[in-house]
């Protein structure tokens, strides 16, 4: 491997360190931060949960099936905040004109994504954990009573959504701010087709094709299993985990492209539009 | 044995689309000198600002720092480099302490709590220390921004306009504080300027560009000889009206 290969892989845990540090002087600063962090899953958790007792009362296969969308929610919202943790931690250095600072400091590109790894799961445990203490107090219903299952589904998801993170990132830095808004809707493309509250079998057979080729889709269709059948499927999170993989290295091939081409065309010195 | 140039540029081009915003400039600057790149807006003083410090790819050319080639090798380098421009931000809701903690360890500095208390008292940071960045003054906020830059004590340092919007009291004592710097680190400066009396008074040699191209290179004191003016700033206009050549011919 050459020495510049080298050094763009070399990865040192002082500079990811002072990058987590820089992300949480800024949640610590600002309360509004952590107050969005908790309320839109809140909102989510009480619509589906009420939805899902009103369903359950009346048709016999959601009283046995109980807790399948409360649990879609939130597996729907670890991969959905998952994302947003990592995009909006990036859209932080955007929106305060900083990127230019970190892209001339010894800052590796996988050193800053690493941080914004650890940031979408700092993120993700301010806004899950009080909300799935919530689902357990108001329906009844524990996502820590998966066990192992929900340390899949969690494992399974976030890499997806660090997939998603890291190319929007790419995108941003090579489009600058006219391409916030994929930040916030690019991951509803996934919602339908992954199948976060219908089996697989509902879709025509043309979209199950697409709908098995994305990650999430096992994880829902396991989370299903569980929760109906009381079933674990280690074989779909193993095939979830397999697309993990060749997603993650996707996104970083597209990252380091897109940060090449943001460097030809000189929008690392730019913020805007 | 000749030293090493601290910044070397050979036949650095940078094209964006039918503009040519960079047109094959050459030069290299001594370790320890202080040079200016003037020129108008448009000139490619900071796209060239921005090919030395691996912000952007150049077309044609190369741009080396330190020996390392630009971008390819800066990972080399960049610790030993920083960069001062008031088109690029700190984190505005994080206090200047914070700031300056993030960047420290950026860089690696060692005893960066020392280093902190030390650059806070050279640069007169002590009052708003602990005061969000985003809530200071402009004056303020470019000390924050020098701070920052002189952080890792670089060899290289590279402004970009370092003093534009400020008050002439803080202009003054902004450029005060870099020749200190430059004369007890004995780092290499660029600074591109609007500013002729920042210029003539920090750059011991000044670099003229016009759309992209390098019109002149002197020492301030052999231009104003040469184009026959008393100060850089009439050597500016004719150079950017393009009387430099006229004048020269007819003497």
């Amino acid at each position: 491997m050459s020495a510049v290969a080298t050094s763009a892989i070399t990865l040192a845990p002082h500079r990811v360190a002072a990058m987590v540090l820089r992300y949480l002087y800024l949640l610590r600063s600002s309360w509004p931060r952590i107050l969005e962090l908790v309320y839109w899953p809140m909102m989510q958790l009480f619509v589906w949960g009420f939805l899902q007792l009103y369903i359950s009362q009346n048709a016999g296969f959601f009283a046995r099936a109980g807790g399948m969308f409360i649990g879609a929610v939130l597996l729907w919202d670890i991969l959905f905040r998952g994302q947003l943790g990592f995009s909006v931690s990036f859209l932080e250095e955007m929106w305060a004109r900083n990127l230019g600072n970190l892209m001339i400091s010894p800052l590796r590109p996988i050193e800053f994504v690493a941080a914004l790894m650890i940031m979408s799961v700092v993120r993700l445990a301010i806004g899950m954990v009080p909300v799935s203490l919530l689902a357990i107090a108001f329906f009844g219903f524990n996502i820590y009573g998966m066990g192992f299952a929900l340390a899949a589904f969690f494992a399974n998801l976030i890499l997806t959504s660090w997939s998603v993170g890291i190319v929007v990132s790419g995108v941003l830095l090579r489009n600058g701010m006219g391409a916030e808004s994929l930040a916030w809707t690019l991951m509803f493309v996934l919602m339908p087709l992954t199948c976060v509250y219908y089996p697989v079998a509902t879709l025509p057979a043309w979209m199950q094709v697409i709908s098995w080729s994305l990650p999430p889709t096992y994880v829902f269709e396991g989370m299903r299993a569980l929760v109906i059948t009381h079933e674990f499927r280690a074989d779909l999170m193993a095939q979830a985990l397999a697309l993990n993989a060749l997603f993650f290295a996707a996104a970083v091939i597209a990252f380091l492209a897109l940060l090449k081409s943001a460097r030809r065309q000189g929008s690392l010195m730019q913020s805007g539009e | 044995m000749p030293t090493e140039p601290a910044i070397a540029v050979d036949q650095l081009v940078k094209v964006y689309g039918a503009t040519r915003a960079v047109d094959g400039i050459s030069f290299a600057l001594e370790p320890g000198s202080v040079t200016g790149l003037l020129g108008g807006n448009g000139a490619g003083k900071t796209t060239t600002i921005a090919m030395i410090l691996g912000l952007v790819m150049p077309t044609s050319g190369s741009a080396k720092v330190l020996g390392a080639q630009m971008p390819g090798q800066r990972y080399q380098v960049l610790h030993r480099m920083n960069f001062e421009s008031p088109y690029i931000d700190m984190p505005h809701r994080l206090t200047v302490r914070q700031n300056l903690n993030v960047f420290g360890k950026l860089y690696a500095v060692e005893d960066l709590r020392e280093r902190i208390a030390d650059i806070a008292a050279q640069l007169e940071l002590g009052e708003f220390l602990d005061r969000p960045t985003g809530k200071l003054s402009a004056g303020q906020k470019t000390r924050v921004a020098l701070a920052k830059a002189l952080i890792n004590q670089p060899d290289v340092l590279l402004l970009d306009e370092p003093t534009a919007s400020l008050d002439p009291d803080t202009a003054d004592w902004v450029r005060e504080r870099l020749e200190r710097f430059r004369k007890q680190h004995g780092a290499t400066v660029l600074l591109a300027s609007h500013n002729m009396s920042e210029v003539e008074r920090l750059c011991e040699r000044v670099i003229m560009m016009k759309r992209g191209r390098i019109e002149d290179d002197d020492a301030p004191a052999r231009l104003l000889t040469r184009y026959g003016r008393a100060t850089l700033e009439e050597v500016f206009l004719d150079v950017a009206r393009g009387r430099g050549e006229a004048r020269e011919a007819a003497q």
